[in-house]
């Protein structure tokens, strides 16, 4: 399997010579399975330069699986080359709206109102299907294997476990560790904690043997009580989770558009201090900021 | 027990998806939701406190879509999965469908009846946790007693004319409500109820004790002794109203675990905790001044 990173920053675009080196596109993941599958998760900004590379491979069948429907992660999905073409086949996955009452099928319908985009959908030539996700049941993709869980965001959120021939990544997409809405000293904070950590361990459990984790990184620990319900999780939280459920490699991303490549590295370097990883590979962990253009193979 | 006719069944499909919640829940939802940082504990403790927006967020929480691994029987819990905020823009949502109004065609006094609601909710949970604690769950006994006579509110919506004649049968003819409904009506709320829960596919045992709260040849739960006994306690005490005033020939729902003396049993109860369920509910009711 092979993971590479097209965007990597979190909320809106972040483009500018001081995040030349990490990126300033939005998310979008390409993971290619050992057979060749392609599987696209997210289609922020990222997704423009990943649609100029499969032209060069015509025709493109793809799955591209939406975390979650916020504009960081579907606004290059109008601008994804293969859409337009006849021949293709995009199959789009994605949570149920609960608020909206609808699927992931909405994603480009209200994207694509006539008056915030020249193009309908009708117009587009390449085969579209939509298939709306049920937590915990997992789609076959070639040789792989795609199981979407139920994460923590302002939106339903979708993380994906993808499982190809004994190997494992995981995309947190958006995720914010749950937090207490109860005050330790408030009569409900006991019973809501225990959900939590009921929560909590059925996720580990969907997690086990982990290989990668892409997890949402967006904070410091420091900055986050002040961010607290935002939907987004931190370094030094990330650390501490695939360190304790033994994945071998932690990749953190959606980092913050505000973050200049020099405080990102600064922020990491603090986060690996703070949580007992200066040393590489303490305890079996590799720990990386996600950076445009990386790629892993596993 | 009797079946539903087709047009209450074809009435309960879209029933509570355009069923107003209760004024001031309506009220305070729209308050909360006006500030970005309102606290989610807030919001929480308003859902909880409405048949309407309870019964709406359990529809969304155990909808195939979450395929969850345990049915989902508390807000709380709905918070965790959904993510508060999905719960916050819910909330709104429902608030938008408007208020139930207080009267109504059929004579029912809606607020009276979130207060009978709440209480037999609250008490349940008490019962619960003084007598029951191994048995039951005290949060599942609150939500069976929050909408054990939800299928009243469905009635004053769709059957208003059919509900305002029950009342009276059942008045004229000192019969207990839910009779009065089998003969007006053809079905009674517990049914009714447990008609939506199961389309909802709620708990099992959330069901039962909603259908079953009427039926003393119903198989005996610890829960539903303490749901039954908790209405019976509420309305010996004239607390709010359901519609079915207490009767002195009314058989103690369980009597074995209870005892037979409803003053008896309120005495037992922790001191000062009724008080504080009945202070709060008739806030939440907005009957502060009525009683």
């Amino acid at each position: 399997m092979k993971v590479r990173f097209w965007g990597v920053r979190g909320s809106i675009p972040a483009p500018g010579p001081h995040t030349i080196r990490y990126g300033g596109n939005t998310t979008c993941i390409e993971v290619r399975s050992d057979d060749g599958a392609l599987l696209i998760f997210d289609a922020g900004t990222g997704i423009f330069p990943l649609a100029q590379e499969l032209l060069k491979q015509m025709p493109v069948q793809a799955s591209i699986y939406m975390t979650h429907t916020h504009w960081d992660h579907i606004q290059g999905l109008p601008f994804f080359t293969p859409l337009y073409i006849p021949g293709n086949s995009i199959r789009i996955h994605g949570g149920y709206d609960v608020v909206a009452g609808r699927g992931i099928e909405q994603v480009m319908e209200v994207q694509l109102q006539y008056s915030y985009f020249p193009v309908r959908e009708a117009e587009m030539k390449a085969g579209i299907e939509y298939r709306t996700l049920r937590v915990g049941e997992s789609v076959q993709v070639g040789d792989a294997s795609v199981t979407p869980l139920l994460l923590n965001h302002p939106v339903v959120n979708f993380g994906y476990r993808v499982d190809c021939n004994g190997k494992s990544v995981f995309f947190t997409g958006d995720h914010e560790p749950w937090p207490n809405i109860y005050d330790p000293a408030d009569e409900g904070y006991a019973e809501f904690q225990q959900m939590i950590d009921q929560q909590q361990a059925q996720l580990d459990q969907a997690l086990a043997g982990l290989d990668i984790m892409i997890a949402d990184c967006s904070y410091t620990a420091a900055e986050y009580p002040t961010r607290i319900g935002w939907g987004h999780g931190t370094l030094e939280g990330s650390i501490a989770w695939a360190s304790r459920i033994g994945v071998k490699t932690l990749v953190c991303t959606h980092h913050e558009p505000t973050r200049s490549d020099d405080a990102l590295e600064q922020a990491f370097a603090a986060a690996l201090e703070h949580t007992g990883h200066a040393s590489p590979a303490v305890g079996g962990l590799e720990i990386l900021l996600a950076r445009e253009g990386m790629e892993l193979i596993l | 027990m009797s079946a539903l006719t087709p047009e209450l069944e074809r009435k309960l499909d879209t029933a509570v998806e355009r069923m107003p919640a209760f004024p001031r829940s309506v009220q305070r939802i729209l308050e909360l939701t006006r500030n970005i940082n309102c606290l989610p504990k807030e919001i929480v403790a308003v859902i909880e406190k409405d048949p309407v927006m309870t019964m709406k967020i359990f529809k969304v929480i155990n909808s195939a879509y979450y395929s969850l691994p345990t049915k989902i029987t508390s807000i709380g819990q709905s918070v965790v999965y959904l993510g508060i905020n999905t719960i916050k823009n819910l909330a709104l949502g429902f608030a938008a469908a408007g208020i139930l109004p207080r009267m109504n065609a059929a004579g029912f006094d809606i607020q009276r009846y979130l207060l009978h609601s709440l209480v037999v909710a609250g008490v349940a949970r008490q019962l619960a946790i003084q007598f029951a604690d191994d048995e039951a769950d005290p949060g599942d006994c609150y939500i069976a007693g929050l909408l054990h006579d939800f299928g009243k509110v469905v009635f004053v919506q769709f059957l208003s004319a059919e509900f305002h004649d029950a009342l009276a049968y059942a008045k004229e003819n000192s019969l207990p409500l839910h009779e009065a409904e089998r003969i007006v009506i053809g079905v009674d709320h517990g049914v009714v109820g447990a008609r939506l829960a199961k389309r909802w596919t709620f708990p099992a045992h959330l069901i039962d004790c909603i259908r079953d709260h009427h039926q003393p040849a119903a198989a005996a739960s610890a829960m539903l002794d303490c749901v039954r006994t908790a209405d019976q306690l509420v309305r010996f005490r004239e607390i709010g109203d359901s519609g079915n005033p207490w009767r002195d020939t009314e058989a103690p729902a369980a009597a074995a675990r209870f005892g037979d003396d409803p003053e008896n049993l309120l005495a037992r109860l922790a001191p000062g905790s009724l008080e504080k369920i009945v202070a709060e509910a008739m806030v939440f009711a907005q009957l502060a001044s009525e009683q």
